[in-house]
């Protein structure tokens, strides 16, 4: 992140296992970076990375927090999970890989395609993990499509 | 093509947000599996799935796609038409099968994800 201060901060708490408020801090997001106007093209792909990263949290882990810093040409998001944590990153970034329950295939999720589209939508992705402990997942956005 | 014009060519009745038929998706998928949709639509695409849960909104909501055409009859539960009414997204529902529905839209000209710039 830069020392410039941020247009906007937000932080909210995303609860594991909560179907019926899923989505609901992506949604919030998506409303600031349209109300601040940023191009369409980039809050979708910011908007569609951090839907992926609060539904894993909401998919796999106990619970986490969701951080956004909003600068006038970039966005910097943290996703903090108290959860499971990932045992092979390479496996899981893998196209097709998944490890989520039946019950959430039924729901259309788990297609293993989760970390390789965060991938492609950020311009920076790196992810922290610690087996039994939880996830980080770190991502940079910055405005390239005018 | 619009959305008044998908719910003639698929008999499909309308759920939600029957004011923004006028609206016209450039493209089209068809799918039940979300992480598809966040990973290969376009924006302002029309999406066909079996899948009724609210999540299916949500997807639609992140990826800005412009409506949502329930397959084979499937109803989706009052929490997610309320959460499309919410959102804007205009809800259809047809009795065909996701292949039929899928080919007549595409025969009448709406493209696929893959094929639109």
């Amino acid at each position: 992140m830069t020392d410039e201060k941020p247009l906007i901060e937000l932080e909210r708490k995303i609860e594991g296992g909560d179907f019926q408020s899923a989505g609901d801090v992506s949604s919030e997001l998506k409303r600031i970076l349209q109300q601040i106007g940023f191009p369409p093209s980039f809050s979708r792909r910011v908007v569609i990375a951090a839907y992926e990263a609060e539904m894993n949290v909401v998919i796999h882990a106990w619970r986490g927090v969701f951080r956004a810093w909003i600068f006038p040409r970039y966005v910097h998001i943290e996703v903090d999970d108290e959860g499971p944590g990932i045992p092979d990153l390479e496996l899981a970034f893998q196209e097709g890989y998944s490890t989520a329950p039946p019950h959430i295939r039924e729901m259309g999720f788990g297609a293993g395609y989760g970390l390789s589209n965060m991938k492609k939508c950020s311009d920076r992705l790196e992810i922290d993990t610690r087996v039994g402990e939880g996830t980080k997942v770190t991502m940079d956005f910055f405005v390239r499509d005018v | 093509m619009t959305l008044r014009e998908v719910k003639e060519i698929l008999e499909a009745d309308v759920l939600a947000c029957e004011e923004l038929l006028d609206r016209e998706p450039k493209s089209a998928c068809g799918s039940d599996l979300l992480s598809d949709v966040l990973a290969f639509t376009r924006e302002n695409s029309l999406l066909l799935t079996g899948l009724t849960n609210p999540q299916v909104i949500r997807t639609a909501e992140m990826s800005d796609l412009i409506g949502i055409v329930f397959v084979r009859g499937k109803r989706p539960e009052p929490a997610t038409i309320e959460l499309a009414i919410m959102k804007k997204i205009p809800l259809l529902a047809t009795r065909l099968p996701m292949y039929e529905a899928c080919g007549r839209l595409y025969m009448r000209g709406l493209r696929g994800c893959s094929e639109v710039e």
